[in-house]
């Protein structure tokens, strides 16, 4: 089975404690549906698992088929940089059928970033080197499509239900 | 005419030349591309939802692929005119071989045709510049199969891969 090319590190948005002994690495891309399905369901499991999970998410528009994705994920990135990376990811899953720049524009201020920071980071493309190196690193580590899931660094193929990703989670935590 | 193959051909084998549309009016042969590395990948159908992503995660990784000059090659029985359409939705920068007629010829030579079906299996194909099969890889049902896998085989490839051995390596052919 594959396992993660570039391992959790620093450079990760990470939810929970970095050394949780479950982590949860997701590749996904704002604009795909599927990704949106998974969203609320990420958010039940960490609320079930609390201090024993890490969650981590890492970009992997697939521009082809989700014009928006690309600019989402620079979006997202462009708010981390000014502190806000997690409320603008939950906006963008929770509003991922409206995603046009000056919907950006507008979740960015409704988290509270500054407005002309966040416009000079996605006019100048600032955090497109970012978003493509979690892509290269997806395409390393065997993402298939989007959602792609890592549990404790090993792809995950089950279907992402809440019991499923529990119970998997359960198990790769104790095989480790 | 390719002969028909029931097993997947194996890593060693020489790969069958085929000659297959990639448009209505055009046609890509294998051996067109002696001299550099080929990806082949064998998918079901054109617009099934796996495909797409699949699809979708092989364009994505291109630029990979273009690192070890290989070029990308889907092939599916689907017709080069459902090729073009489907291409085009998804922005497909690669050619779409059409193994349409007669329908899975090239599929069947390499072993990965699915009789009940109709169509191809999902699997990926390495060659080398010389034209040998190195490394192969039929995906589970229901699990699209990722690109790291087939990189992984173009940087296992050693550098001077146009020498002649299909002498050596032809006995694995089943």
């Amino acid at each position: 089975m594959p396992t993660l090319s570039e391992p959790v590190s620093d450079r990760d948005h990470i939810q929970g404690p970095a050394d949780a002994p479950m982590q949860l690495v997701e590749y996904g891309d704002y604009e795909c549906p599927a990704c949106g399905q998974a969203y609320p369901i990420i958010k039940a499991v960490q609320a079930q698992l609390g201090d024993k999970l890490s969650f981590v998410f890492r970009n992997f528009p697939l521009p082809t088929l989700h014009p928006h994705a690309e600019a989402a994920a620079e979006a997202a990135e462009a708010a981390g940089a000014l502190g806000q990376f997690w409320p603008m990811h939950d906006t963008l899953y929770e509003h991922q059928r409206h995603l046009t720049n000056q919907d950006l524009e507008r979740y960015a201020r409704d988290v509270g970033v500054d407005g002309t920071a966040f416009q000079a980071d996605l006019t100048q493309h600032k955090e497109r080197a970012r978003v493509e190196e979690d892509v290269r690193s997806g395409i390393y580590s065997g993402v298939n499509g989007t959602p792609t899931f890592f549990i404790n660094g090993t792809r995950y193929d089950g279907s992402y239900d809440n019991e499923s990703l529990i119970e998997a989670l359960r198990q790769g935590s104790g095989a480790r | 005419m390719p002969e028909t193959h029931e097993q997947i051909l194996a890593p060693g084998t020489t790969a069958p030349d085929f000659s297959l549309p990639s448009t209505p009016d055009q046609n890509v042969a294998l051996s067109d591309f002696r001299g550099q590395p080929v990806v082949l990948v064998f998918y079901p159908a054109d617009w099934s939802p796996v495909c797409g992503d699949e699809l979708s995660i092989y364009n994505t990784a291109l630029p990979e692929f273009q690192r070890f000059n290989a070029e990308v090659m889907g092939i599916s029985v689907d017709s080069a005119w459902s090729h073009i359409a489907f291409a085009q939705a998804h922005q497909l920068h690669f050619p779409l071989l059409a193994d349409f007629e007669p329908k899975g010829a090239v599929a069947r030579a390499y072993g990965v045709y699915r009789e009940h079906e109709g169509t191809t299996e999902r699997a990926l194909f390495v060659i080398d510049a010389a034209g040998i099969i190195r490394w192969n890889y039929r995906s589970p049902v229901g699990v699209a199969p990722d690109a790291a896998g087939a990189l992984r085989a173009l940087a296992a490839l050693p550098p001077a891969t146009n020498t002649p051995e299909r002498q050596a390596t032809h006995a694995d052919a089943q």
